[in-house]
């Protein structure tokens, strides 16, 4: 299953340019949130961005990108997903496309809109009706035979990244083994090794995000 | 009811539903609903309130989307034409029926996802709202506008828009108190026939040239307490 660009079609009148959409998903306490905290304060001066946080909970996440100031706090906005986030950016996009059509007719034109998905297990993926491109963020913590159990959102996301990699010998990780479990269940599509309070840019993620921005705009 | 009906009533249909919990957040958070029989009380008090209310806005919708536009009646009178008045009188109708501001947010948050997918089903799918309907429409205005462009009747509208009254809740009842889906789906099926009722006693009203309006003064606190409560899982 490729996870190909959105197909175009736009449920409102079709808008001149669209911002590229990506998701950004996976398990809780993996470092999603600041990753899209990086993502912001490194692209904020080159890209016109916006995001959606889809909390478990409360707007935890959106708090925290808003107290950090990454973003204005109006460029950020927060879907509620009544218990079940997988559903909110797979089975039912409305409430996010709700938010990031708001984002894009507040704001707009905007050329990236980050949607941050609750903390999820590893089947979660978005709907190609929501993001264009999706990133899945694991961490070194849940042992290092987590790629290897694979699930849509390792196998399939646009980018894998395993962040915390200064925990690895503390929880007798094997990165080698985590990489070459990652490289095979993904038939080579790329992976990206992090320690996000060693490295808050995330300068290997940011690099792939500049390179599809970049393919959106020339689309 | 025909198949194309039944995808409208399905809460596996991508409109936003499954994010609502119809004040059931806030009534499970109070104590209020905790099990099995606090919850059927809920649902009752729910359809026989909220749940008339929508059925019959739903069905209203449906009629007046059903008029032929500029079809002259029989007798030679003027034409009776589905004028955008008609959807700015029903937009007024279902905001001086739902007092809580949160609430009204709320159905008009589920009524732009509803229409979102009405306008997937059948792209000429147009609803001739004012811009004055800030916000997007309301929820069972649109539904009632989608059941007619499945070729549905307004009691059809009515149903459905009475069905979700209960399940919508009891989805949420199910994901925040850990009840047994087997008895929440009992207390359903004994809410059946009720929904029935509500349905055709909402399209007789609308067919009398009427329109349902009970309150219900819990709900709307809840919804309004919901609003303010800091931890929540539900958009209402």
């Amino acid at each position: 299953m490729g996870l190909g660009p959105h197909d175009g079609r736009e449920p409102r009148e079709p808008r001149p340019r669209r911002a590229l959409r990506l998701g950004i998903g996976g398990p809780v306490g993996s470092g999603k949130t600041a990753l899209v905290a990086a993502l912001c304060r490194l692209l904020r001066e080159e890209a016109a961005l916006a995001v959606v946080t889809n909390d478990i909970y409360t707007t935890e996440d959106a708090d925290f990108l808003r107290r950090n100031a990454v973003l204005d706090e109006d460029r950020i906005a927060a879907v509620r997903t009544g218990c079940c986030p997988h559903t909110a950016i797979r089975d039912d996009i409305s409430a996010n496309l709700d938010a990031v059509e708001t984002l894009e007719d507040r704001h707009g034109p905007l050329d990236l809109v980050i949607v941050e998905s609750g903390g999820d297990n590893l089947t979660a993926t978005f709907s190609r009706g929501l993001a264009d491109r999706q990133i899945f963020v694991l961490d070194v913590s849940g042992g290092d035979k987590v790629p290897r159990k694979g699930g849509p959102g390792v196998t399939t996301a646009d980018l894998l990244v395993v962040n915390k990699t200064d925990l690895a010998p503390l929880v007798g990780a094997d990165l080698t083994v985590m990489a070459r479990d990652a490289e095979r269940v993904r038939a080579g599509l790329p992976v990206a090794f992090t320690s996000l309070r060693e490295r808050p840019d995330a300068p290997e993620v940011v690099s792939w995000v500049r390179a599809v921005l970049a393919a959106h705009a020339d689309a | 009811m025909d198949a194309v009906l039944l995808l409208l009533a399905d809460s596996r249909l991508p409109a936003g539903g499954h994010a609502h919990s119809g004040g059931l957040e806030t009534a499970a958070a109070t104590g209020v609903v905790h099990d099995l029989a606090t919850l059927t009380a809920f649902l009752r008090g729910r359809l026989a309130t909220a749940g008339l209310v929508t059925a019959g806005l739903a069905a209203a919708a449906c009629a007046h989307a059903r008029e032929p536009a500029g079809n002259a009646p029989p007798g030679g009178a003027a034409p009776r034409a589905r004028t955008p008045d008609g959807w700015e009188r029903l937009d007024a109708e279902a905001d001086a029926r739902t007092p809580s501001p949160a609430q009204r947010r709320a159905s008009r948050a589920q009524g732009r996802a509803l229409l979102r997918v009405a306008r997937g089903l059948w792209p000429g799918f147009v609803l001739d709202l004012p811009a004055g309907a800030a916000g997007g429409p309301h929820h069972p205005i649109v539904l009632g506008a989608a059941v007619a462009a499945a070729g549905g009747v307004p009691v059809r509208a009515a149903q459905i828009a009475a069905y979700g009254a209960v399940t919508v809740p009891a989805s949420a009842a199910i994901r925040l108190l850990g009840l047994d889906p087997l008895g929440v789906y009992r207390v359903l099926a004994g809410l059946a026939a009720r929904v029935d009722a509500v349905a055709a006693e909402a399209a007789a009203s609308v067919r009398a040239g009427g329109l349902p309006a009970a309150s219900a003064p819990a709900l709307d606190v809840f919804a309004e307490l919901h609003d303010r409560a800091g931890t929540r899982l539900f958009e209402s």
